[in-house]
């Protein structure tokens, strides 16, 4: 490391903020948008799946409930669109806590089919209830101005607007890693007995790493569904849940970037590969068993594991 | 209860499906001893451990420690009284550096272990004192280290360092010298005698020359229940001792 200025990591950081900023002006910016928020909801899973060892098969949900408060929230009750965030969010938190409280009590697979089930439930609601909008979801929602100035209707200014929230939610992902709470939840993810025996209480630890990931899984949610100016039945469906745990795997669990990088691979084929109609599944499919075959750690995890070796 | 007792169990059962575990067991371990619980495999004594410690909860009987009756108590709340327990298997959390195992068990007094917005350069005040620990055991050379690398008589040690980081009053030792070479039992016999000084230790231990060494007071457990309990000179002697050890090893 450089005593006085940026170590490797952190260069490569710096390069990629650089990208980020240009993206818009070689991409197609919707299309960055929605990488943007697939990258923090997949990396806000794995902060649950990488860093606390816990697998949630429902979380879709957080994102699917983050959009459509979002939305509704603008709709009925005309609120501004950072307040309209905050509530998506804030009612993604609100469900974390429930899901968590009845879910964190069990591990492996009991723990997948509960979040699984409550997802299922979530699903059910937002089909059945009048304000969901049913089959059709929400549609043509207005973004609004940022702070009453800054008109988002316009999606370079958008692009930017998002950008700032998904750097904001890395920011804390990353933070919430290299905490003090962040050493414990690696410790109970180590060896749980052990760190009972130290006196830590891991249920109310692996509860307040749920809660996060499903906030910021809300926040994704809510901007996601403010990109596209619509939520529906898919942001909810457990094909999305499933598909967050591809993207996570496929970019490295446990890796800072691979989620990212993963959500931009899982985007990237749907967006490319569009044409070829329901092929995708399959195509998709088959780069994940390839992956997961030749680089169990993802590919992040996997160039991690080169570098280490060469350096 | 008197003053020099630190634990008693009154009664201790834990029943599995109506096989009896452990059948009214009462103990009493006084405080500043090294007490060992020894006795042919299946006699209870790791079921007895994982009573105290509340890893298990009992089917009847109760646990006092220090005078507090602590039976129904969450096990972390129970470690957070001073009640400290290893493994049987070596318990060591394997991809933390060696530093890091140790300051886990230092980081929960600071108070800020749910503190997810702050630095892990917080943590740094505790270096001194995890290394302090460290060279106590002679582990300060691999401070930095990947635990998973270490041997395995390096790993043991490394667990009685991070359990001492917590300076229990009562330290239980579930078999501190299983699978270990002789050179490595030595080693570790010096650390338990060393760290005995203040505290009390509760030990289930299968190497009779380790007990013979080490514990004041001996409890000989059999299909669940108290044998015969004395000094290892008294134990030994004990006609009904012999004749479980040798009907164990029919």
């Amino acid at each position: 490391m450089i005593a006085a200025g940026f170590n490797r990591a952190q260069w490569g950081y710096a390069v990629l903020v650089v990208v980020g900023l240009a993206a818009p002006f070689y991409v197609y910016p919707v299309f960055a948008m929605n990488v943007l928020c697939l990258a923090l909801f997949a990396s806000a899973f794995n902060l649950l799946l990488g860093y606390s060892g816990l697998l949630s098969f429902g979380h879709a949900a957080f994102l699917g409930a983050g959009g459509y408060v979002t939305l509704e929230v603008i709709r009925a009750w005309r609120l501004p669109i950072e307040l309209a965030i905050i509530v998506g969010t804030v009612v993604a938190v609100l469900l974390g806590i429930i899901f968590g409280a009845l879910a964190i009590r069990r591990s492996g697979i009991y723990f997948a089919m509960i979040t699984l089930g409550f997802a299922q439930v979530v699903y059910f609601l937002v089909l059945q209830m009048p304000w969901t909008g049913g089959e059709d979801g929400l549609q043509g929602v207005s973004r609004g101005k940022l702070l009453g100035i800054v008109n988002l209707q316009g999606n370079l200014a958008m692009y930017y607007f998002v950008y700032a929230v998904f750097l904001a939610g890395f920011w804390i992902i990353h933070r919430t890693i290299h905490s003090p709470f962040g050493h414990v939840l690696r410790a109970i993810r180590e060896n749980e007995p052990r760190a009972i025996s130290l006196g830590y209480d891991v249920d109310r630890y692996k509860l307040l790493a749920f809660v996060i990931s499903a906030g910021l899984s809300g926040l994704a949610g809510s901007m996601k569904a403010l990109v596209v100016q619509s939520a529906n039945l898919s942001d909810v469906h457990w094909h999305r849940s499933g598909a967050v745990v591809l993207m996570t795997l496929l970019g490295g669990m446990g890796t800072t970037l691979g989620p990212s990088v993963g959500a931009l691979i899982v985007a990237a084929l749907e967006n490319y590969l569009a044409s070829y109609g329901s092929w995708i599944a399959v195509i998709t499919g088959g780069v994940f068993i390839a992956c997961v075959l030749a680089f169990r750690r993802g590919i992040v995890g996997e160039i991690r594991a080169l570098v280490k070796r060469s350096f | 209860m008197p003053d020099d007792v630190i634990l008693e169990t009154r009664k201790l059962t834990k029943e599995f499906h109506g096989f009896v575990a452990v059948n009214s067991v009462d103990l009493r371990i006084r405080r500043g001893a090294i007490h060992a619980l020894i006795g042919p495999n299946g006699a209870g004594k790791t079921t007895v451990f994982n009573l105290l410690t509340r890893f298990l909860p009992a089917t009847s009987g109760s646990v006092i420690y220090r005078g507090e009756d602590i039976t129904r108590l969450r096990p972390a709340a129970v470690a957070r009284k001073g009640l400290v327990r290893s493994f049987q298997i070596s318990a060591v959390f394997p991809k933390l550096t060696v530093l890091e195992n140790v300051r886990v068990a230092l980081q929960r007094k600071l108070g800020t272990s749910f503190h997810f917005w702050r630095t892990q350069r917080t943590l740094a005040v505790l270096d001194g004192r995890a290394l302090e620990l460290l060279a106590a055991f002679d582990l300060d050379d691999y401070a930095h280290a990947i635990t998973v690398e270490l041997p395995y008589g390096r790993k043991r040690a490394l667990e009685l360092a991070t359990t001492l980081a917590l300076e229990p009053e009562l330290m239980l030792l579930d078999e501190p010298t299983a699978g270990m070479g002789r050179e490595d039992v030595g080693r570790v016999v010096a650390l338990i005698q060393r760290i005995s000084a203040g505290r009390t230790i509760l030990m289930v231990e299968h190497n009779l020359s380790v007990v013979a060494d080490l514990s004041d007071t001996i409890t000989v457990l059999a299909r669940g229940s108290v044998l015969a309990e004395g000094s290892y000179s008294e134990v030994s002697r004990n006609s009904a001792v012999l004749e479980a050890y040798i009907g164990a090893e029919q």
